[in-house]
C-alpha cells in the first residue's frame, strides 16, 4: 500500500516539512515586514486557518503570487497557490473602486479606447497622476499604459484576417488586453511573423481578459466568469486540433494552472493545446519542419529578463533559445529576479516602495550590462523595466520579427 | 531538445557534474525540483570520518579518491567558491551548538580548528542580534565554557534590523544576512566598542549572501581572531555556494531548468533516449548522457513502500535487504541499514537494472547505492567526488 495516496491534500499542503526555503527565495519578505512570508502564509498558516478561519491574516494580500516559492520548493508544495486560494476563501475585504478599475483590463479599455488620445494625454498629466494619487491611492510614479487608437482585433478584421485564408496549416492567437488596447503591434508582429513561418493566424471566437488582475484583485466571481467563457472558447479551438498562441506569460499561466488550482474550472479541454508563441516557434525550428533566415544588417546587444511566471512555466528556455539563434545579437540572461510590478501590485500607492525595492537588483544589473532592449514576454514587466531603466523592452517575437528576412524566410517555408 | 548530458537533479553533485562537463566543453542541462540540501550547509563539506573504514561498495572504492580530493578546492575555486581545509586530512569547526564536528572542506566563513581539543581562545565575545531566534548563543556559551574558553554574551541592537524585529517569523538568517550587506562596517565598529579584552570573537554566519568578500573583511577588520558559527537553516554560506555554482554553470552555457521534475524517460537498447519533464510536457530532452543525481529519499531520489525502496524514475536496482525489519535498528543511534541502500552502478557509476548496466545513465550523490553519510561523515564527499569522476566518465578527455 502507498500511504500517500491516501493522505493527498490540496496544493500538496502536507508535504511542506517546515524547510523555509520558500522564505529565502521570497522577493516580498526583505523588502515588507508587514508580510507573514510564504511559510507562514502558506502552510503554516492553513494548518491553524483548517481549524478556525479566524486565523486568516488580511496581510496576505501581499503576496505578489509570483509563485517563486513554488519554484524553489523541494518538496512540491504549491505555496502561493494555498495562499491565494485561502484569499478565496477566508478574505473579508472588498475590492475598492480602484481596485475594480486596475482590474477590469477589457472594460475599461473597451470604455477608453475611442477616446485615446484624450484618455493617454489625460492620463499622463502631472495633475491626473496627483489627482489619482490622492482620491484612489494609484501611485504618482507610475505612467499609465497608452491606450491604442485601434484595436488589435479591429485592425486584424479590416488588414489580416483575408489573407489568412491562403494558409494551410493555422494556429490559434489569444491575443490578451494589452495587445488589443495597449500595444497592437506586438499582435501585428506575431502575424507577420507566423505568416513568414508558413502558418495561417486565427482569433478566438471572442476571447475575454484571463482574468489574472480580477484574482489579484479579489473580484472572485469575475475571474471565474471569465475562466468558464474563455474555457468554452479555447476549448472549442482546441477541439478543431488548433494550438493556441500567446505572447504574454502571465495570461497563459493563469488560463494554464490558475483556473485549474485556484478557480476550480477544468480546464483539460485545451490546457496542453495552450503555450506561449515562443515554444511553438522553438519547437518547429528545432524540428527543421520551420527555416529562419536573418537578416544580416541586425544587430542588437539583448538582455532576457525571465518573468515570474515563465519560471514558474519554465518554458524560458524556448524563448531565449529562439533569441540567442540571431546571428547579430549580443545577448545575455538576466539574473532570476523579480521586476517588483506583478501586474496591479505595484500601481498601488501603499506597494510603490516595496514594488521599487523588489526590481532594484534587476534594475541595477540592467544598468551594468546597458544592453540596447530588454527582451522579456510580459507587458507588466516591460512596464516596469521601462519606467525603472529608461530602456525599451520588447517581446521576443517582435524582436524575432525585426530580425529575420521575413521574406526570404517566408520562401523556405511554404507548407504543402 | 538536444544536449550533450541531461542530469536530473540540481543539487551539489548534479552541479558539480553539469560544472565539470560545461568546463570541458559539452553542453548540459539540469532539471532541478526545487532547491537542494545545500540550502542546509553546516558551511563544511565531509569526507570521511576520522577513523572510519570505507566500506567495500562504497561509491569511493570506484573512484582515484586521493586525485579527486587533490582537485576539489581548484575546482571549486573556478566556480568563485573558496574552499579552506587540507584535502588529505579532517579538521575541526564549532556547530551552532558549540560542540566539535570534524570536516574536511570549510567554505570561507568557517574556520577549521587543527584538532578535536583545539582552544578557540582564552576569552570569547559571542554577538547576536535580539530578536535572532536562529543563534542560540546561551547553548553556544555552555558548551564553550566547558571546552575551556571564558564567554560574554552580547546583543547588538542596530537601527537597520528594527524592521525586521516587526516581523520575528521572518527574522531569519537569510534575511539577516541581506541587511548585513548593507550594515556589516556598522557591526564591526559597534563590536569593537563592545570589546573588554577578549582575544577571539563569535559571529553568526549571516554575512556575505552573495559574496564572501564581506566575511574576509570582517575578519581583517580585527586584530581579534573572528569565528562565524553556523545558524538554523537556510545556510548563508550554502546558498552562497549554491548560487555561485548555478551561476558559472549558466555562464559557462549551461541550462538549468529550475522547478522542474523530469516524470519519465524511454529507453531503448539499454540506453536512455530521452526525458519528458512536467513543464516541458512533450518536449523531451535528448542526450547522449544522462545523470541521475536526484538525491535520497527526501528529495525522492528513493522511495519506499512497506515492502521495498526503489528508484522511483528509472526503476534502477537499490541495494535495499529483504524484510522491512532488517531496514533499521531500534536503537536510534545505531547505524540506520536504511541509509546504506540506493542504486547499485557498476565501477564507472553506470546504474544498473536488472543486474545490467544502462550504458549511458550514470549515477552521482546521495541517490548512490553503499554510503551511509550519517555513519560516515561523507555525504558532501560522496557528492563532489562522484560528480567529478560522472562527468570524466562521459568525457574523458581533457578540454
Amino acid at each position: 500500500m502507498k500511504m500517500q495516496e491516501y493522505t493527498l491534500s490540496a496544493h500538496n499542503f502536507e508535504e511542506c516539512m517546515k524547510c523555509t526555503v520558500c522564505t529565502a527565495y521570497c522577493p516580498v519578505v526583505p523588502a515588507n515586514p508587514h508580510y507573514p512570508g510564504p511559510k507562514q502564509a502558506g502552510p503554516d498558516g492553513e494548518r491553524l486557518r483548517l481549524k478556525d478561519p479566524y486565523f486568516f491574516d488580511e496581510m496576505l494580500k501581499y503576496c505578489l503570487n509570483c509563485k517563486r516559492c513554488e519554484v524553489a520548493c523541494p518538496s512540491g508544495v504549491n505555496v502561493a497557490d494555498i495562499i491565494q486560494s485561502a484569499r478565496i476563501r477566508y478574505s473579508k475585504s472588498k475590492p475598492k473602486l480602484r481596485d475594480r478599475i486596475l482590474a477590469s483590463t477589457d472594460f475599461m479599455g473597451t470604455a477608453a479606447r475611442p477616446f485615446a488620445p484624450l484618455v493617454n494625454a489625460v492620463t499622463g498629466l502631472g495633475i491626473t497622476k496627483s489627482v489619482l494619487d490622492a482620491t484612489m491611492a494609484i501611485d504618482r510614479h507610475r505612467t499609465f499604459p497608452k491606450y491604442a487608437g485601434k484595436s488589435f482585433e479591429g485592425w486584424f478584421k479590416r488588414n489580416a484576417a483575408a489573407s489568412q485564408e491562403q494558409f494551410k496549416e493555422k494556429v490559434a492567437y489569444f491575443h490578451g488586453c494589452y495587445v488589443n488596447y495597449n500595444y497592437p503591434q506586438l499582435g501585428k508582429d506575431l502575424v507577420a511573423l507566423m505568416n513568414a513561418l508558413g502558418f495561417g493566424v486565427e482569433l478566438l471566437d471572442k476571447e475575454k481578459c484571463c482574468g489574472v488582475a480580477m484574482i489579484a484583485n479579489g473580484m472572485y466571481d469575475g475571474a471565474r466568469k471569465h475562466a468558464a467563457h474563455n474555457e468554452k472558447v479555447l476549448g472549442k479551438a482546441a477541439s478543431s486540433g488548433r494550438k493556441i498562441l500567446t505572447t504574454s506569460t502571465t495570461c497563459t499561466f493563469t488560463m494554464r494552472d490558475e483556473y485549474r488550482e485556484l478557480l476550480d474550472v477544468d480546464n483539460s479541454s485545451y490546457r496542453d493545446n495552450l503555450l506561449i508563441a515562443t515554444k511553438f516557434i522553438y519547437e518547429k525550428v528545432n524540428s527543421g519542419e520551420v527555416k529562419l533566415v536573418f537578416r544580416k544588417d541586425y544587430k542588437a546587444k539583448i538582455a532576457y529578463h525571465t518573468p515570474c511566471h515563465m519560471e514558474k512555466l519554465g518554458w524560458g528556455v524556448f524563448s531565449t533559445g529562439l533569441l540567442k539563434m540571431i546571428p547579430g545579437a549580443e545577448f545575455t540572461i538576466l539574473d532570476s529576479n523579480c521586476c517588483g510590478i506583478a501586474g496591479t501590485y505595484g500601481f498601488k500607492k501603499e506597494n510603490y516602495a516595496v514594488s521599487q525595492e523588489i526590481g532594484k537588483p534587476l534594475f541595477d544589473q540592467i544598468a551594468r550590462i546597458a544592453p540596447e532592449v530588454v527582451a522579456c514576454d510580459c507587458e507588466t514587466c516591460k512596464w516596469q523595466i521601462e519606467m525603472s531603466t529608461g530602456l525599451p523592452v520588447k517581446n521576443p517575437v517582435s524582436i524575432l520579427a525585426e530580425a529575420l528576412d521575413l521574406e526570404a524566410t517566408a520562401k523556405l517555408n511554404q507548407h504543402e | 531538445m538536444k544536449f550533450d548530458t541531461v542530469i536530473i537533479g540540481g543539487g551539489l553533485a548534479g552541479l558539480t557534474a553539469g560544472l565539470r562537463l560545461q568546463q570541458k566543453g559539452k553542453s548540459v542541462a539540469i532539471v532541478s525540483a526545487g532547491q537542494n540540501a545545500l540550502h542546509f550547509s553546516s558551511g563544511t563539506f565531509g569526507v570521511l570520518n576520522e577513523g572510519a573504514e570505507i566500506p567495500e561498495n562504497h561509491p569511493y572504492m570506484k573512484l582515484n579518491l586521493e586525485g579527486y580530493l587533490a582537485e576539489v578546492i581548484p575546482f571549486f575555486a573556478s566556480a568563485g567558491v573558496v574552499l579552506k581545509g587540507n584535502p588529505l586530512k579532517n579538521s575541526w569547526r564549532i556547530t551552532p551548538m558549540g560542540k566539535r564536528q570534524e570536516a574536511r572542506f570549510f567554505m570561507e566563513d568557517a574556520d577549521p580548528l587543527e584538532g578535536k581539543d583545539t582552544l578557540i581562545g582564552k576569552k570569547a565575545l559571542v554577538v547576536s542580534f535580539p530578536g535572532f531566534l536562529d543563534f542560540n548563543t546561551s547553548f553556544l556559551a555552555a558548551s564553550l565554557e566547558k571546552s575551556g574558553t571564558a564567554v560574554r554574551i552580547e546583543l547588538l541592537a542596530l537601527p537597520e534590523m528594527d524592521r525586521l524585529r516587526e516581523n520575528p517569523s521572518e527574522m531569519r538568517s537569510v534575511n539577516v544576512a541581506r541587511v548585513m550587506d548593507r550594515a556589516w562596517n556598522k557591526v564591526v565598529s559597534e563590536v569593537k566598542l563592545l570589546l573588554k579584552g577578549e582575544d577571539v570573537i563569535v559571529l553568526p554566519q549571516v554575512f556575505g549572501l552573495k559574496d564572501s568578500a564581506i566575511v574576509s573583511a570582517i575578519r581583517e577588520s580585527f586584530d581579534q581572531k573572528v569565528l562565524f558559527v553556523g545558524t538554523m537553516p537556510p545556510s548563508v554560506p550554502g546558498m552562497r555556494t549554491q548560487m555561485k555554482l548555478k551561476q558559472s554553470f549558466e555562464a559557462a552555457g549551461g541550462t538549468f531548468l529550475m522547478g522542474d521534475e523530469v516524470l519519465s524517460a524511454e529507453i531503448s537498447s539499454e540506453r536512455v533516449v530521452s526525458v519528458k519533464t512536467r513543464n516541458l510536457g512533450d518536449h523531451a530532452l535528448e542526450a547522449d548522457a544522462f545523470i541521475l543525481a536526484s538525491g535520497s529519499y527526501f528529495s525522492k531520489g528513493l522511495s519506499a513502500t512497506t515492502e521495498e525502496v526503489f528508484e522511483p524514475l528509472f526503476g534502477l536496482d537499490v541495494n535495499f535487504s529483504e524484510g522491512r525489519s532488517s531496514w533499521y535498528d531500534a536503537d536510534f543511534y545505531s547505524a540506520q541499514p536504511f541509509n546504506n541502500f540506493g542504486v547499485m552502478t557498476d565501477e564507472k557509476f553506470r546504474a544498473l537494472k536488472e543486474g545490467k548496466p544502462v550504458l549511458n545513465l550514470y549515477a552521482a550523490g546521495s541517490v548512490l547505492g553503499g554510503a551511509d553519510a550519517l555513519r560516515l561523515g561523507c555525504g558532501a564527499g560522496v557528492a563532489i567526488l562522484s560528480g567529478l569522476a560522472v562527468a570524466d566518465a562521459i568525457a574523458p578527455e581533457s578540454k
